[in-house]
């Protein structure tokens, strides 16, 4: 969608001033990120991993910053993550990962050019948005966000039903998606895996292990960590790992603004 | 890659992100054979199907052993590999990310919260022979009413199709999505003069392959008429 710029910047810059700006001025790709978002991490994950230089524009959706004017003018539908790459604009995970893909000319395996191995990324990263992603963001804010916004515990047949959702989903990312290979799209990690991994995390960060009992599944992420290399992957996942605690320690009156979202949602 | 004949693919004309795909087909050159999948009849839960599909989910591609299932992933595989004009998924990095940025968005909004007002108001009272749940239907449609908003003012803005200047994948399969309502006898673009501006243009651009894709769905709508 457009949000971008409008041609002149300021009304006290003169024209000359403006050009000069504009041209003169090398302006590094920003990237609006809160590494508490599943989309973000992908992000962060493969832009550092494949030195993509960029400026860490944080972001702090909690605390709603997301509805501020000056990120507006960036995003408008006002999600993270948000790429800003001179005036082209761009929103949704998946077309700035494929975005920066092509750009930064990554190693082919990322998002393979072989038209088969290509469409296999392209089915993964279509049937996740409606099934782990939704799912597992689901189970996390049921379990840790939500109870705390509303000060009382979440009926427990939501949360059960949340889960067995999951796991079903689970079930088929194992069965259907993973099956005998190393990686959804064959012998190597591709965005599939990546976009996988982190969504498939944020239940953990909500302290429920979606690993328990799941042989695969498990046996997958290793081969996935070790490929982003474990340095990377901790440090994009710490944050979340770390969100029991945070959210223990948060003011739940600063949180009320997600209680019409949540009611509308979840309950 | 040569592959041998057409492209195999199994739909069933009542989903909405099949008619996008048959849109597709018969407005580009694209070699292909339909299988009809009835989903009224269950036919997607067949042992044959399921082995083909274990999701019991249509469209399916199968080109020359290669099968392909999700719909973004079929049309952009179908345009990528065929001869198409290259407006319907642009090879330049930045009009290409804005049809991918509109291809995950609609899954999370266009899609289902379209596709909430045919349910609620055809296939679970068909199903289940009770009346329209009236509440969760005014919810549904303030929800799409978001959608519909949205789509006005993030994707039309300035510009006649989704994504730019030309008609993309992006539009069909929005398009579908938006159509499918019509089933229950309701034009979510009623009130909408902009999106509809837009429809038109994307029924232009695509002519009879608009009309033959949308026939079962109309059948339904006119079958309901019918019989009210």
């Amino acid at each position: 969608m457009w949000a971008g710029r409008e041609p002149s910047e300021s009304a006290t810059e003169t024209p000359a001033q403006t050009r000069g700006h504009r041209r003169g001025a090398v302006m590094a790709l920003e990237l609006y990120l809160d590494l508490n978002s599943q989309p973000c991490r992908s992000v962060y994950i493969f832009a550092t991993k494949n030195n993509v230089p960029f400026e860490f524009k944080k972001l702090n959706l909690l605390e709603g910053e997301q509805y501020g004017e000056e990120f507006g003018k960036i995003n408008l539908i006002r999600k993270a993550p948000a790429l800003r790459d001179g005036d082209f604009c761009l929103a949704e995970s998946i077309a700035i990962l494929l975005y920066l893909a092509e750009k930064f000319k990554t190693p082919d395996y990322w998002y393979p050019a072989d038209l088969h191995q290509r469409a296999r990324v392209n089915e993964y990263l279509s049937w996740q948005h409606m099934t782990i992603r939704l799912q597992g963001s689901k189970v996390f804010w049921l379990q840790l966000l939500i109870p705390k916004i509303l000060g009382a515990d979440v009926p427990q047949d939501k949360l059960d039903a949340a889960l067995e959702d999951l796991n079903a989903s689970l079930t088929l990312l194992e069965d259907k998606f993973i099956q005998d290979k190393p990686f959804i799209a064959g012998d190597h990690i591709t965005l599939a895996d990546l976009v996988a991994i982190v969504e498939v995390m944020q239940p953990v960060g909500a302290g429920v292990d979606v690993f328990e009992g799941r042989a695969k599944l498990s046996a997958w992420r290793d081969r996935v960590q070790a490929a982003i290399g474990e340095e990377l992957f901790d440090e994009a996942h710490k944050t979340i790992l770390g969100a029991q605690e945070s959210v223990k320690l948060m003011d739940a009156s600063k949180l009320q603004f997600f209680k019409p979202k949540i009611l509308k949602l979840f309950m | 890659m040569a592959t041998a004949g057409p492209v195999e693919v199994y739909l069933d004309l009542l989903s909405q992100p099949c008619r996008a795909l048959h849109i597709l087909l018969n407005c580009t050159d694209i070699p292909h054979k339909v299988h009809t999948v009835a989903l009224r009849r269950g036919e997607n839960r067949s042992p044959e199907f399921t082995r083909l599909n274990p999701m019991q989910k249509v469209p399916v591609v199968v080109d020359g052993g290669f099968v392909l299932t999700e719909s973004d992933a079929i049309l952009k595989y179908l345009v990528t590999k065929y001869d198409v004009p290259e407006h319907w998924y642009p090879r330049q990095p930045e009009r290409r990310a804005r049809v991918d940025e509109y291809t995950a968005w609609h899954h999370s909004n266009t899609r289902p919260h379209s596709a909430k007002v045919f349910i609620l108001e055809v296939l679970l009272p068909s199903q289940s022979g009770s009346p329209v749940d009236a509440v969760h239907l005014t919810r549904a449609l303030a929800q799409l009413d978001d959608t519909l908003d949205k789509l006005e003012s993030m994707f039309l803005r300035r510009q006649p199709f989704l994504c730019g200047d030309d008609i993309t994948v992006a539009d069909l399969l929005a398009i579908c999505e938006l159509m499918q309502p019509v089933g229950g006898g309701r034009d979510v673009l009623q009130d909408r003069p902009q999106l509809q501006r837009w429809r038109s243009r994307v029924q232009s651009a695509v002519g009879d392959a608009f009309e033959l894709a949308h026939t079962i769905l109309y059948a339904v709508r006119d079958r309901r008429k019918a019989k009210l």
